[in-house]
């Protein structure tokens, strides 16, 4: 696959001058024109790409609407409403942006669960794995925050659960607190804030994400074989293979999207923040963004405040390590069929998780969210560490050629020390 | 400052306040509220838009019986002549909008002063502030309605969710407020309804505040060629059109939302279509366009 | 430092130079963050507004709950009925999550009035009056109960309502963000 030249050669002299001075062309060229890519990547793998253009849409669709938005708790709401009636085409702009924060973390959870199927986080990519964390948190900061901002009834209460949450820290919880407030409660000074952070986010954001692609292209991309690049035979330059599946790709999600955008806009919302902020009634049932529920469900399973913050905030940080929880030498879970059943099983628990933090805490809700919680922590900290030394996984193919190829692997050595199934009975 | 402002109004509330506890006390003990009826809106699914006569008629229905509690704020008068809403006439929004008083000022001498209302107005609440709003209504503010039809929803429960997603039922909030209108019923044998409550078969708790606020013949509608009305005037059908009047203030640019939409979505599945053939052509160079590895 | 090898062990005048330029920068450096965390503690304005606040309680009948707010904190001033008072008070203070006997919840000769923050210890939302098995407070959130003394009975609230620092300046007046002077 080399009939793209591997190195970028300026050819006017204007582009040598440039180059000398600023090398910005080699590194494009090499990032994502000559960028080997493994040649069977699935769709899975265009996901990427589909939240590098949410996170550029949010940004762009953020900054219009910041052009009228009013952080100020007495004229927040109504900014909105006047974003949502008299701007022009600002129904469409505010849409686009509330729903393409849905849009952003159902990309990223399929992101997230495609990295743990494949076993895209284990070495040499555990930076890259840490640092997908460290946005997913900040994601998950700028969306709550975010929907702080219209200052309806749940953005109101929604922010006084979170902040209390924090409260609970031992120490320095209530100074954590007031330093968000700026107040003695949740108030204008919050809300003014949060937008100012949730105009910064975005940015930290975009700065992580280039550390994520730099350190992704290191190692070079994962793939469903989770056998590692061999020769020029096993990969594809990334333009234009990797471009146009990505576009392709970008353009199907753009129609999901649009659906929610156009046709049912406040599916993904809630009624009560139709309603303003009222710190005198309290909605009778508060629920955070469908995104946060599994936490949620976490949160509200545990009986004890503190340990209720510490498990969900352990939930996330677990992620973080699971490069080394995870002591299986296969990548793919394509080839280890008792992992795989456990995967689906945590798919299943997380989403029980999020039914779970819909529903009022009582009853028989409250022990199933228990259960589920606990099975969440053993998925993570016993059946991972365990199942690596008593799994058998399948014979692995020799190369990604191979398994394009449909040879079976397994007739020849496994080769490639790092993809070496360990055969521990 | 806040708080004395409040302390204030307490005095004047107190009886109010400890009855509005007592009112929503039935909310645990009674779970059993049914789901409101589904009706068939003309504003459901991809191609739907507002029936302009029924808007019309919805906004009669806002105007003389409604607005003697609640506000409208979010809409001014020049709304009802845009397009996509119930398209009065400019000159029949300029004639409207003379009909009310606005406060306007300071003028020269400093004072405050009232003149009648331009199409540019907002409509005037029915009271000053929202304190004197719940004064004058036995404790609870009536809500501004401007966003009922979004602002009210019912649990639609699993798997119901899943499949709004597809047939894009979104109408939970007009559903429910039609509900609330025509739901208005003798409590059951037992159920004690506290004072200043109405017993309610749709809200939750079944004690409501507001008073059975529509009953046949109350508003008359315009007539058509033959003298008859131009839809039945009764609790029912006003429910239906103030309904879908709120839904339009609550959602203006519904129609063009859809429009629009349908619009971008056929033009995203053209795009897709033609990269996708663009995407196998380019990787029928490398020999499989599948190459996807899920053997096992 | 490659010159100073001969004098590793000794500390020179060179060594102390660098030292105390790094810790002055060090020190200026921490300076300079001060005013940013300050600003964001709550506001002179803020400070003011939350000066205490007085409120007559003549208006308050037996058996009511009213809210007033104090530094944009919901306070219930709750008017308990004899049998409420009672039932405060006989309470076994072993079963409690949070033991606390009424009397320390209440003014003395005061006792029908009870003073406490409305906003759930859990999450924060506000619970509502006259609900739950011990009709004190039900908190509509995360199923919290509480009782007339608006102690945790029961859900994830893990300690009693608060009660916010208060005093009676007459028998029908009381100003709440001033603890009485001892």
């Amino acid at each position: 696959m080399s009939q793209h030249s591997t190195t970028y050669v300026p050819k006017s002299a204007f582009a040598k001058w440039f180059e000398s001075r600023l090398p910005i062309a080699g590194l494009v060229h090499s990032s994502f024109i000559a960028f080997p890519v493994p040649r069977n990547l699935n769709y899975f793998w265009t996901f990427g790409a589909i939240l590098a253009f949410m996170l550029v849409s949010q940004i762009v669709t953020g900054v219009f609407l910041a052009m009228y938005y009013t952080p100020n708790a007495s004229l927040a709401f109504q900014s909105v409403e006047h974003i949502m009636r008299d701007v022009n085409y600002g129904w469409l702009l505010r849409y686009l942006h509330a729903n393409g924060a849905s849009m952003f973390f159902i990309a990223v959870y399929i992101h997230i669960f495609r990295g743990l199927y494949y076993g895209s986080y284990k070495a040499p990519r555990e930076i890259l794995w840490i640092l997908g964390v460290v946005i997913y948190g900040l994601m998950m900061a700028t969306a709550f925050m975010g929907y702080v901002l219209p200052w309806g009834q749940m953005s109101f209460w929604g922010a006084t659960v979170i902040t209390n949450i924090l409260a609970a820290i031992p120490v320095v919880g209530d100074t954590i607190q007031s330093l968000l407030w700026g107040g003695y409660s949740v108030g204008n000074p919050t809300l003014n804030r949060f937008f100012s952070i949730h105009y910064l986010l975005p940015f930290m954001i975009v700065g992580v994400v280039i550390l994520h692609i730099w350190a992704l292209h290191v190692p070079g991309q994962n793939n469903p074989t989770g056998v590692p690049i061999k020769s020029g035979k096993d990969a594809v330059p990334f333009t234009p293979y990797a471009t146009i599946k990505d576009i392709f790709a970008t353009v199907v999600f753009m129609i999901f999207f649009a659906w929610f955008v156009f046709y049912i806009p406040n599916f993904l919302g809630h009624a009560d923040n139709y309603v303003p902020a009222n710190p005198a009634v309290t909605p009778t049932h508060i629920v955070p963004e469908w995104y946060f529920l599994p936490f949620y469900a976490i949160l509200r399973a545990i009986p004890d405040k503190l340990g209720g913050v510490i498990a969900m905030f352990a939930a996330i940080a677990v992620l973080a390590f699971l490069p080394w929880l995870d002591t299986s030498k296969v990548r793919s879970t394509n080839y280890r069929p008792l992992y795989k059943q456990f995967f689906w099983i945590l798919v299943a628990d997380t989403l029980l998780l999020g039914w779970l933090g819909a529903k009022p805490p009582e009853g028989w809700y409250v022990v199933v969210s228990q259960i589920a919680t606990a099975y969440y922590f053993i998925h993570f900290l016993v059946i991972l560490p365990v199942l690596g030394f008593i799994e058998r996984p399948l014979p692995l193919p020799n190369s990604i050629l191979d398994s394009v190829m449909g040879v079976k692997g397994g007739a020849g050595l496994p080769s490639g020390a790092k993809a070496e199934p360990q055969a521990k009975g | 400052m806040r708080a004395l402002g409040n302390n204030i109004m307490m005095k004047r509330t107190l009886l109010i306040a400890a009855a509005l506890l007592g009112l929503s006390a039935p909310a645990i003990a009674a779970e059993e509220t049914p789901v409101p009826p589904q009706l068939k809106w003309t504003f459901h699914g991809p191609f739907g838009t507002f029936d302009r006569a029924q808007l019309q008629r919805g906004f009669k229905i806002y105007r003389e019986v409604c607005s003697s509690c609640h506000s409208l704020s979010y809409v001014a008068f020049r709304n009802l002549s845009q397009p996509g809403g119930p398209e009065f006439s400019e000159a029949q929004v300029k004639a409207l909008a003379a009909e009310y008083k606005v406060q306007d000022g300071p003028n020269d001498a400093g004072d405050m002063f009232e003149r009648p209302a331009r199409p540019a107005d907002h409509f005037p609440a029915p009271f000053p502030n929202e304190n004197a709003a719940a004064a004058a209504n036995g404790g609870k503010a009536p809500p501004d309605l401007s966003l009922m039809a979004k602002a009210r929803t019912y649990e639609r429960g699993f798997p119901w969710f899943i499949f709004d997603m597809f047939t894009q039922f979104a109408e939970t909030g007009p559903d429910y407020v039609h509900a609330i209108l025509t739901g208005y019923e003798e409590p059951p044998a037992g159920f004690q309804v506290p004072t200043g409550g109405h017993f309610n078969e749709y809200y939750p708790g079944h004690v409501i505040a507001m008073p059975k606020p529509l009953s046949d013949g109350q508003v008359e509608y315009p007539k058509d060629a033959n003298g008859q009305p131009q839809a039945p005037e009764t609790v029912e059908q006003y429910s239906r059109d103030v309904t879908a009047f709120l839904m339009w203030t609550a959602e203006p640019h519904l129609e063009a939302r859809k429009r629009i939409g349908f619009q971008a979505i056929l033009f995203l599945i053209v795009l897709s279509g033609l990269l996708y053939f663009t995407k196998k052509k380019i990787w029928a160079r490398v020999g499989h366009s599948d190459l996807t590895t899920h053997q096992a | 430092m490659a010159e100073t090898t001969s004098t590793v062990v000794e500390p020179s005048r060179r060594d102390f130079l660098f030292i105390a330029t790094g810790a002055a920068a060090a020190v200026g450096g921490a300076t300079l963050v001060w005013p940013f965390i300050q600003s964001m503690t709550p506001d002179a304005a803020t400070v003011a507004a939350g000066a205490p606040v007085e409120v007559d309680l003549t208006p308050i009948a037996e058996g009511q709950i009213v809210k007033v707010f104090w530094r944009g904190k919901l306070i219930f001033i709750r008017n308990r009925t004899a049998a409420e008072v009672k039932a405060a008070e006989d309470v076994n203070l072993a079963s409690l999550r949070d033991p606390q006997p009424d009397s320390a919840r209440v003014k003395p000769g005061h006792t029908q009035w009870l003073i406490v923050y409305g906003n759930c210890t859990h999450l924060g939302c506000v619970p509502l009056g006259h609900q739950g098995p011990y009709e004190g407070w039900f908190c509509p959130c995360h199923g919290s109960i509480f009782d007339t003394s608006g102690r945790v009975r029961g859900g994830p609230a893990p300690i009693n309502l608060p009660i916010p620092p208060y005093t009676f300046t007459s028998d029908t007046k009381i100003v709440i963000g001033q603890e009485a002077t001892a």
